[in-house]
């Protein structure tokens, strides 16, 4: 008895929607970053549903491509984390509702 | 002859040199300039004398070079190498050198000492081109430029209005006689096609071209005029001696050698040209100056101003000798009165400058014991003005005149005003001197009078020598100036002298000119002594006459009331003219300009600018709003890009089914 495919999808729906919701409404900036890696975990979360479910599930591309997509998760978490402490230096804050500097 | 013919052009050109230099020298450099024009007019003496050599020996000689050309007609000018020119020449570059030097000492105070010499330069240079131009055109800009150099000259001291009106004078009454002269070129230029003199035959003065000529007494008058503008004859004569308000070594070279004497050469020059009729008129132009002249000389108390009265006086005679005698005779007048006249003059600069620029003649007195080289060498100039027979210049050339005139076919009226003229002239100039030189002085500046120094005293003796010697080149025992001039030979013969057509004359005017000398010597030398404010002895016997004499006989009054006011009005109507009726048509114009502009003003701001403005609101509200959207807050552009990502996918989804 296996957990259907739309169990993982419906899931990674709701972590990507509470990802956006964060990234959305939250103005500390840390939060934000967490916001879009649960995105991205969500995403990490189809493929490799969709891989399971696959008609050939002995090719490793499902997991690969993830794999790949965490390594990159990270570095963009390491540069999202020192854009944020470069601002906050900057700045003393790490709001995001203050950084409005390139209004019209 | 063929050498120095190229070189002729130096001869006016060193000074000019000269003149520029002295031009942009700064003012502290006094001898620099002083040396420069010295040294450029002792270039010109030597190279007149040059040429005067070579004269000796044969003819003419000319030189002609284009000036430029328009259409097909070619302006010609060019330098001669005549008799008449290059004695002229040698005359007016010695007698400028000897002014020069003499210049050294007279102006050693003065605070522009090189502007002085480089107008004196100028006026030189300018001098030495007119005397041997070969083109009436090149005659006339230099005829031109002496006038110029006169008029700065005579303003040379500008901080006194007398002397700017002086020289302002000068240069109206002297364009009025240019006038004529210009019209007469022009005329001349239409009739023969050419303004050259001489041109192997083609110029208006050749021979072969004079047969061609119908010569024309209108052309002759006209240049006339010229020649009576700038040799001070009546009328114009009204500006010469005002022009003694400049410095007395510019009166010496330019008011009485060189540059009035420049209408009597002018005649000599155009001489061919000269009609009977033209003829007649110089004579009694120049027969009655010489006695007006003179007259007013009698009255005047101003040393200067006698001795300028004295030089129209005797450029009357020159014209005269012109008018009844020829070349000649005219010019011999001319040479030895250059020299005994600029001596009187540096004479007379001698005594002011040793009086404390005192000029009038009944504050002096007493002189001949404290000046007695500018006495000794002045009573020569004295003599050979008066024509004090056999030994004196003025004798023999004053002469010559009365000679002519006493055989001239048109009337024996100039002869007579001639030796009245003789007869004033000595007399005037022995009351000068009487009041001068001899008495007692009548006032402390003749009291304490001094000697000038030598720079000052060498010309003078030079130029005494040469008022005696100069003379005899032209006497009727051997006439070598008029032999010279008409490239005759020159023969010894004292019989001449003694011929009953000389004799009289010489007897006559010598009888005069004692006469006079002897009677006003009488009467000033026992009046010498006496205080200045004292009447003189004239006008006591004679108040009328004397006081006529003294106001010129009203001329300048005269002149004043009728062509001067005349000209004033003319021109208060022309002022009128121009400012009520041109001024009023130009603001009339000025409105109409102003309403146009201000209409398309109003056009520019209510339509133009305006549908601008609108414009550019437009686009920038839009901008403004739009704006807006753009404010930097990264989370509102991801929720707009989130909703619009929603939206597009209920589209997408809605219009899939």
């Amino acid at each position: 008895m296996t957990t259907p495919l739309a169990n993982y999808l419906i899931l990674a729906a709701l972590l990507f929607g509470i990802g956006l919701a964060g990234a959305l409404a939250r103005r500390s900036a840390v939060l934000v970053l967490i916001g879009l890696e649960l995105m991205l975990n969500a995403a990490n979360l189809n493929f490799i549903a969709f891989w399971r479910f696959s008609p050939h599930p002995e090719m490793l591309t499902g997991l690969m491509f993830v794999l790949f997509s965490i390594a990159i998760a990270a570095a963009e978490v390491a540069l999202g984390l020192a854009l944020v402490i470069a601002i906050y230096r900057h700045r003393r804050t790490a709001q995001l509702d203050r950084f409005d500097s390139l209004k019209g | 002859m063929e050498s120095i013919l190229k070189y002729l052009w130096l001869i006016p050109t060193a000074p000019l040199l000269a003149a520029g230099v002295g031009a942009l020298l700064p003012r502290r450099l006094r001898r620099l300039s002083a040396g420069l024009a010295i040294g450029a007019i002792s270039i010109s003496f030597l190279l007149s004398c040059a040429a005067f050599l070579a004269t000796l020996h044969s003819g003419r000689a000319t030189s002609n070079f284009r000036w430029f050309d328009f259409g097909t007609t070619s302006v010609q000018l060019g330098w001669v190498l005549d008799p008449l020119g290059a004695i002229m020449a040698v005359m007016v570059s010695f007698v400028s050198l000897l002014i020069f030097i003499y210049s050294l000492g007279y102006m050693a105070r003065e605070e522009n000492f090189t502007r002085f010499f480089c107008f004196l330069a100028l006026f030189a240079a300018a001098m030495l081109g007119l005397v041997l131009a070969n083109s009436l055109l090149l005659f006339f800009m230099c005829w031109e430029l002496v006038g110029l150099a006169s008029y700065l000259l005579i303003g040379f001291w500008f901080q006194k209005p007398s002397a700017a009106a002086a020289a302002k004078k000068a240069f109206i009454v002297t364009r009025i006689g240019d006038l004529g002269f210009l019209v007469g070129m022009l005329l001349l230029y239409a009739k023969t096609g050419t303004l050259l003199f001489y041109d192997n035959g083609n110029g208006c003065l050749d021979p072969t071209a004079a047969a061609g000529l119908v010569a024309s007494t209108a052309i002759a008058l006209l240049i006339f005029c010229g020649a009576v503008g700038k040799s001070g004859q009546i009328p114009l004569h009204v500006w010469l001696p005002d022009a003694m308000e400049g410095p007395t070594p510019v009166s010496a070279l330019i008011h009485a050698a060189t540059m009035v004497a420049a209408g009597v050469f002018l005649i000599a020059r155009v001489y061919p040209l000269m009609t009977p009729d033209a003829l007649q008129v110089v004579t009694w132009v120049g027969a009655l100056t010489a006695v007006f002249a003179a007259s007013i000389a009698v009255a005047q108390n101003d040393i200067k101003r006698i001795l300028a009265y004295s030089t129209v006086s005797q450029l009357g005679y020159m014209m005269m000798g012109l008018g009844a005698g020829g070349i000649a005779v005219g010019m011999f007048h001319l040479m030895t009165h250059a020299f005994f006249k600029a001596l009187l003059f540096l004479g007379a600069g001698s005594v002011i400058h040793g009086c404390h620029e005192e000029q009038d003649i009944r504050k002096m007195g007493g002189l001949r014991t404290r000046l007695p080289v500018t006495f000794a060498t002045y009573a020569v100039g004295m003599m050979a003005l008066c024509g004090v027979p056999l030994f004196f210049s003025g004798f023999w050339s004053k002469d010559a005149i009365l000679d002519a005139a006493h055989h001239w076919s048109g009337s024996q009226v100039p002869f007579y005003l001639g030796l009245c003229g003789a007869f004033l002239t000595a007399f005037y100039m022995t009351r000068q001197v009487c009041r001068v030189f001899f008495g007692k002085p009548t006032t402390a500046e003749a009291e304490h009078a001094h000697e000038s120094p030598p720079v000052m005293t060498i010309p003078l003796v030079i130029l005494a020598a040469l008022a005696v010697l100069a003379g005899f080149f032209g006497t009727p025992a051997w006439p070598w100036f008029q032999n010279y001039l008409e490239g005759g030979r020159a023969g010894f013969d004292l019989s001449n002298l003694m011929n009953e057509h000389q004799l009289p004359v010489m007897l006559l005017s010598t009888l005069l000119v004692t006469a006079a000398i002897v009677w006003s010597g009488w009467i000033y030398g026992r009046a010498a002594a006496r205080p200045a404010r004292e009447t003189d002895p004239l006008e006591v016997a004679q108040p009328t006459i004397f006081a006529w004499l003294q106001n010129k006989f009203y001329v300048d009054e005269f002149y004043d009331a009728t062509v001067v006011r005349l000209t004033v009005a003319f021109a208060k109507f022309s002022d009128w003219l121009d400012r009520v009726f041109l001024g009023g048509l130009i603001k009339a114009v000025c409105v109409l300009a102003l309403v146009l502009a201000w209409l398309d003003r109003a056009m520019d701001e209510a339509v133009v600018n305006e549908s601008f403005d609108a414009g550019a609101e437009t686009v920038r509200a839009s901008g403004r709003s739009v704006s807006r959207l753009q404010n930097g807050q990264v989370q509102r552009y991801l929720r707009i890009i989130g909703v619009a990502f929603c939206g597009l996918l209920i589209l997408l989804l809605w219009g899939s089914t």
